[in-house]
């Protein structure tokens, strides 16, 4: 018996050997093939897109019955889901990721033949764009586009050399969320969640974007450190960062991977305030739970989200469809207010304000240009700062420090 | 056989008469060959199991070897030990691995705990009714969905929860369980007992009642037969146990997540929050567990605990 197991364990060994060896003789061929991939060294510097030169649509054709979609939760709600697809006959398909390398993960092989778009944030878009990943857009069949504000109709996010990959759709900020049952006022600083006195009552995003905010947070209150942009920090200034969140760690109650997790903690009970969504805000206020949400004088870190085309999308004309649709001032107005972030459309204010009064000013849909300033919109860590120079810390360090130094 | 149903023979070969069509020929064949029958018989599932399972793990610990490029992230096909060594030689990562180890190892001394009496209660001492509803209490919850299952605990050690709801009625509490290492510790075990009492209750089951009473003849008191005589004799169903519930815990990521609420890192919640940004990272990440299920089973070996299968 002793010696059969001893020939079943070589033989099974042997047949790892010779499948391994077979794959990679398989793999070496296909690596020849994609020999420009490692040119680059984290800025997009010297970097191109491989699917620029890739001819665009140039007319709308009969839509395909399909459209699958990679989107934020809450992004795809039915009220205006649900017209699109009796007025198209494109019936949508989605799937909700919960971080932005999500995103970048799903759109690979250029949305691998199944997805359409992916409506990612400005920290994902680049990564999509110069994998491969997008397929170029002939905004000129988007009306919606021209009454965008400036900012958003060609940001460098989602538009390279003048080529457009999708559509800029809306953006928002990252509020700091408090239970109104733990707070008869409410918080003015993101200091709470740095302070003792809610230890173990915290939930904050997992996520390593999360360090942003708490650069956002040194940036207001340690001048000395110099940082003046989240996402481009020194090796000092990462490692203050890292230190500020690393002592943050102890309070933290919940570090909150998907925004269900975090509604239902704090419906719980178990957390009071944290770091958050508008999603998460408007859900808990439909459940009735007497939530709050503010911008601290801090300011926050936010997003900037895009309808990307995907380089391998199988249903272009739908996708073309959902973009012209996603971008007139009406559904826009109605994504804004049911989500609590601000439309890109300028027309959309008075869409917003017949829906809920009041609700263009409060997400600042009439004047974006000041706000647009106070929040620090999600974008890539690069090793090269703003300034030139290879001093910055790039977002695969963030990785590391996230997963090995801070949680 | 093949001549009692030269019906069947000649339905299934229209062409072929009398019984010599190239259907009974194959068919005789067959069976005057056990090894072609074998043969046709193990070959679909021996594919599948070598193209699907043993090609998905080279393909696995082939892709441990690679690295991404840090901005777009796609893999880029060069050989090195970058990520094996960031593994070993990163303290965060030694700390989950430990931390998961110690997981699995003490889910499974727990669930054997309170396995080994509960399966005995059940093969030797309980009446055949009382057996079968034991029975049903043990495996009625393997039909429940596993996310079920973790959810109703979420349900349980959450701050509004049953938990402290119960314990304020006797005037304890609240307490803080929930998003906590112990909190996932309780529901590992809880998860994973069926897996151990079913191959102990299997094991004690075949020891024979003489052996147990001829160590009561020879004097030997209860401890002293539980000792010497049944728990050897039932080690094997206990090691088979270990290996469920050990090798569960040790890949497990969805409990660390909704019970421990991020904030109890295992090697399944590195593989899988690194999957998405960092698949050669997650991919050598992934060759720890089967390292240490391999260390895990020749020590099993050594132990003497197959000898008896």
């Amino acid at each position: 018996m002793h010696n059969l197991i001893g020939i079943r364990w070589r033989a099974a060994a042997a047949v790892l050997l010779a499948g391994a060896l077979a794959l990679l003789a398989g793999c070496g061929g296909s690596s020849s093939s994609a020999p420009n991939s490692s040119t680059s060294s984290g800025a997009t510097a010297g970097l191109t897109v491989p699917t620029a030169n890739l001819p665009v649509l140039q007319k709308i054709g009969k839509g395909e019955g399909q459209l699958n979609l990679i989107a934020w939760l809450g992004y795809l709600q039915p009220q205006w889901v649900k017209p699109f697809e009796q007025q198209t006959g494109c019936m949508i398909h989605a799937t909700y990721p919960n971080t932005s390398d999500e995103f970048v993960t799903l759109m690979k092989n250029g949305g691998g033949g199944v997805w359409d778009m992916a409506s990612s944030s400005g920290d994902a878009d680049l990564r999509i764009i110069y994998a491969g990943d997008a397929h170029p857009v002939n905004i000129n069949l988007i009306p919606g586009w021209k009454q965008f504000f400036p900012v958003f109709q060609s940001p460098p996010f989602n538009t390279v050399n003048g080529v457009h990959y999708g559509v800029s759709l809306q953006w928002g900020p990252n509020v700091l969320m408090y239970s109104k049952k733990a707070f008869t006022t409410p918080p003015t600083s993101w200091n709470v969640l740095y302070s003792k006195q809610y230890a173990g009552k915290i939930s904050v995003y997992d996520g390593p974007i999360y360090i942003a905010d708490g650069a956002m947070y040194l940036k207001y209150h340690d001048p000395s450190l110099g940082i003046t942009d989240p996402y481009e920090l020194t090796q000092p200034q990462f490692q203050a960062v890292v230190n500020l969140l690393k002592g943050q760690h102890p309070l933290v109650k919940q570090y909150w991977s998907s925004a269900p997790a975090q509604i239902s903690a704090f419906a719980n009970g178990d957390v009071t305030v944290g770091a958050s969504w508008p999603y998460q805000v408007s859900a808990l206020t439909a459940q009735h739970f007497p939530i709050g949400a503010v911008i601290p004088k801090e300011g926050a870190t936010g997003w900037a989200d895009t309808w990307m085309l995907a380089a391998k999308a199988p249903h272009p004309n739908c996708a073309y469809m959902w973009m012209r649709y996603i971008s007139t001032p009406k559904v826009q107005a109605e994504q804004a207010v049911s989500y609590g972030e601000t439309p890109d459309n300028m027309l959309a204010c008075s869409y917003m304000n017949q829906i809920a009064k009041g609700s263009c000013a409060l997400y600042h849909a009439n004047a974006p240009a000041a706000y647009f300033k106070t929040i620090a919109l999600w974008k890539t860590p690069v090793a090269q700062c703003d300034n030139g120079k290879p001093d910055c810390v790039p977002y695969a360090n963030w990785v590391a420090a996230w997963n090995t130094q801070i949680k | 056989m093949s001549v009692t149903t030269p019906a069947g023979a000649a339905t299934a070969a229209p062409a072929g008469a009398g019984g010599h069509g190239p259907w009974s020929r194959a068919s005789a064949l067959l069976w005057r060959r056990p090894w072609a029958r074998a043969t046709l018989l193990l070959t679909p599932p021996l594919a599948w199991f070598l193209l699907i399972y043993i090609a998905s793990l080279a393909v696995l610990l082939i892709t441990a070897f690679w690295t991404i490029n840090p901005f777009t992230t796609n893999i880029e096909r060069t050989w090195n030990l970058t990520n094996l060594t960031t593994i070993l030689g990163t303290s965060a990562y030694r700390e989950i691995i430990l931390r998961t180890v110690g997981m699995a190892a003490g889910v499974t001394v727990i669930d054997a705990i309170v396995a080994i009496p509960f399966a005995y209660y059940m093969a030797r001492i309980a009446r055949p009714r009382t057996r079968t509803f034991l029975f049903v209490c043990v495996l009625l919850p393997l039909w429940a969905s596993y996310l079920a299952k973790v959810f109703a605990w979420l349900l349980i050690f959450t701050h509004d929860g049953v938990l402290n709801w119960a314990l304020g009625k006797i005037g304890i509490g609240p307490l803080n369980l929930i998003y906590t290492n112990t909190a996932v510790f309780v529901v590992f075990c809880y998860i994973w007992l069926p897996y151990m009492v079913i191959p102990v209750y299997a094991a004690l089951e075949r020891i024979p009642a003489s052996q147990i009473e001829a160590s009561q003849d020879l004097g030997g008191r209860t401890l002293r037969t539980v000792r010497s005589v049944i728990l050897p004799l039932a080690l094997p169903g206990i090691v088979a146990g270990s290996i469920f519930t050990f090798s569960l815990t040790l890949g497990d990521y969805i409990t660390p997540i909704l019970i421990g609420g991020g904030n109890s890192t295992l090697i399944g919640n590195v593989i899988d929050s690194n999957v998405v940004y960092n698949l050669p990272l997650a991919a050598a990440m992934a060759t720890v567990p089967i390292a240490i299920m391999a260390c895990y089973l020749l020590a099993s070996r050594a132990l003497g605990a197959f000898r008896e299968i």
